[in-house]
């Protein structure tokens, strides 16, 4: 019993689902969750939130994709998926059979992509949610006009909600002027719950070469070194929505957790650490739950926007 | 497949030319199941900066117990690496990756340069318990004799004779392995097993499409997982898209890859 690690009492919602614990994994960094069987009890999880999938297939960038940074990384992967179809008849049947909540994040280039990708996933077991990249940094094409204009934001999450029959969480940029604002239109709209940050676009540059160390130039920047920045986000956004707002950005262990908790998350998602520590959400959640008795708390929920301001 | 994270024990280290390093690490677990070919993901300290682990070929395996990895000192990671100590511990995924792909029957041929010595070792030796009846041949090529001696030793010590090649001449043919392997007769029934710089590699595998033999390469890409979960550690495919290096390699067939010899 995951939600009642010792005893301890870990269960949030996100709109109508139940989770055993606020710790979910980032979409991008756990592969389709089986890559992890070796290393993690999937059953000890919050959710999982699966690689972003698009209607038709993607091949995604020409190498190199991915190059490391101070305390992190970036990277230009492009969307690499296998598209929705294949997602459905290959995928799914392996994700139907593990023990943790799956949120399918979706990704497109127009509303009417956006509105497809979500009426072929209605219905499909397995599915306990979509999380709705809006946000991607990597794809000149991509969703960033969705993400960072509020009725465009607003017209996807109208777009998606219609089709879908579980919990539908909007994925923010962290790229643009007014986070809170972009929220404030997706709530409008019907989120069920939002997530951030996305990752921060930045570029790396070999002086010895004089050329960009990434095919695509410019890629997203994740990894402890932008927690700072998305635990401020998080902070303001939680104020600005009365939706759940989920945390991601350099999440890595139980303090990381109750950090954006106390800002005002009700859940979070772990990304970049998941591939330096393949057990790190696992870890996240024990200590989690050690915290929470530590601490001599009636529930994790005690602690979601329960920061002390001086 | 069964892979593990592991907290090992480094029980020995070893210093070739001024930046070379061999560590024996202690890991039944991760020992008793790796494959030649295979790959471990070392995690090179503790802290955030640097942040992601290592790939590493295991470079040879011994009582199911110990095996080795060889890195050239090239940047912060593995320079972190270099001045652990007999005794410390590091975390290690492993064994991951689709190794080598062996038929007895055929003649083997192992092509290896620098560091991309260090699978193949692993490698000869199995040809050399499996199929006893023919051992492989060995061409090896390195920048000196200093770099290259101790490898060629090891492969002498499972009964392997080893054609050698330096840029500097130091040791066997002065220039590349190319022209070594160009020298020698292998019969139709070649197979070869390549792991070296892009450009060696691309050239050992022009050579064997041009003679008819079956080429294996083993590639090294940037990953951050190691276990098909990042999508960065793609190579171009002859077929168009791409190949994920960890988990549909290291180990390809040559003729399968795209080729962009410049």
């Amino acid at each position: 019993m995951a939600s009642q690690v010792n005893g301890v009492d870990l269960r949030v919602s996100i709109g109508t689902l139940s989770l055993r614990n606020p710790v979910m994994t980032a979409s991008g960094t756990f592969g389709y969750a089986r890559e992890f069987m070796p290393y993690v009890n999937l059953h000890r999880l919050g959710a999982v939130v699966v690689k972003g999938i698009s209607l038709e297939p993607r091949s995604g960038n020409p190498p190199p994709r991915i190059v490391e940074t101070s305390a992190g990384m970036l990277n230009a992967i492009g969307l690499e998926n296998v598209g929705v179809e294949r997602f459905i008849s290959d995928k799914m049947a392996s994700l139907q059979g593990i023990p943790v909540p799956v949120f399918v994040n979706i990704l497109g280039d127009t509303l009417d992509e956006y509105k497809e990708i979500a009426a072929r996933l209605a219905g499909v077991q397995g599915v306990s949610g979509i999380e709705v990249n809006i946000s991607c940094p990597n794809v000149k094409k991509g969703g960033v006009a969705f993400g960072t204009v509020p009725e465009m934001a607003a017209a996807v999450t109208s777009a998606v909600k219609a089709e879908s029959t579980v919990p539908v969480v909007v994925k923010l940029s962290p790229n643009v002027t007014d986070i809170s604002a972009i929220a404030r239109s997706v709530e409008d709209a019907g989120a069920d719950a939002v997530s951030l940050i996305n990752t921060l676009i930045g570029m790396a540059i070999d002086s010895r070469s004089r050329r960009p160390r990434l095919a695509n130039v410019i890629g997203g920047l994740s990894g402890p070194a932008i927690k700072p920045v998305a635990l401020r986000m998080v902070y303001q956004v939680a104020q600005a929505v009365s939706i759940p707002v989920i945390g991601i950005g350099g999440i890595e262990t139980a303090e990381d957790v109750v950090e954006f908790m106390l800002a005002g998350a009700t859940a979070v998602q772990i990304g970049t650490a998941n591939f330096v520590n393949p057990r790190a959400s696992e870890d996240a959640v024990e200590g989690l739950a050690h915290y929470v008795a530590e601490q001599k708390l009636g529930s994790v929920r005690e602690l979601i926007g329960g920061l002390i301001l001086p | 497949m069964s892979q593990f994270q592991e907290k090992t024990q480094i029980i020995r280290i070893e210093r070739f030319a001024s930046d070379i390093v061999r560590l024996t690490l202690d890991s039944p677990d991760i020992t008793s199941l790796a494959q030649p070919g295979q790959f471990v993901m070392v995690r090179t300290g503790n802290s955030n900066d640097p942040l992601l682990r290592r790939p590493f070929s295991i470079s040879q395996t011994s009582n199911g117990k110990h095996f080795q990895i060889l890195f050239k000192v090239v940047g912060r990671g593995t320079s972190l690496l270099a001045h652990c100590r007999e005794g410390e511990y590091l975390s290690i995924l492993g064994p991951l990756g689709q190794g080598f792909r062996v038929d007895c029957q055929r003649t083997h041929c192992l092509v290896g340069g620098g560091m991309g010595i260090a699978p193949l070792l692993f490698l000869g030796k199995y040809l050399s318990r499996k199929c006893t009846s023919n051992p492989p041949l060995v061409i090896l090529g390195a920048r000196t004799r200093e770099e290259l001696d101790p490898l060629v030793n090891d492969f002498n010590e499972l009964g392997l004779s080893v054609h050698s090649a330096t840029d500097d001449g130091t040791l066997g043919h002065h220039g590349l392995v190319t022209d070594v392997l160009k020298g020698l007769d292998l019969g139709p029934n070649c197979q070869a097993y390549v792991c070296g710089p892009h450009p060696m590699m691309a050239a050992v595998h022009l050579l064997c499409k041009d003679r008819g033999y079956a080429c294996q390469v083993s590639m090294e890409t940037s990953m951050a997982c190691g276990m098909g979960a990042c999508l960065g550690c793609i190579v171009p495919v002859e077929r168009g898209g791409y190949a994920h290096a960890c988990c549909d390699g290291p180990v390809f067939d040559a003729k399968e890859l795209l080729w962009q010899v410049k």
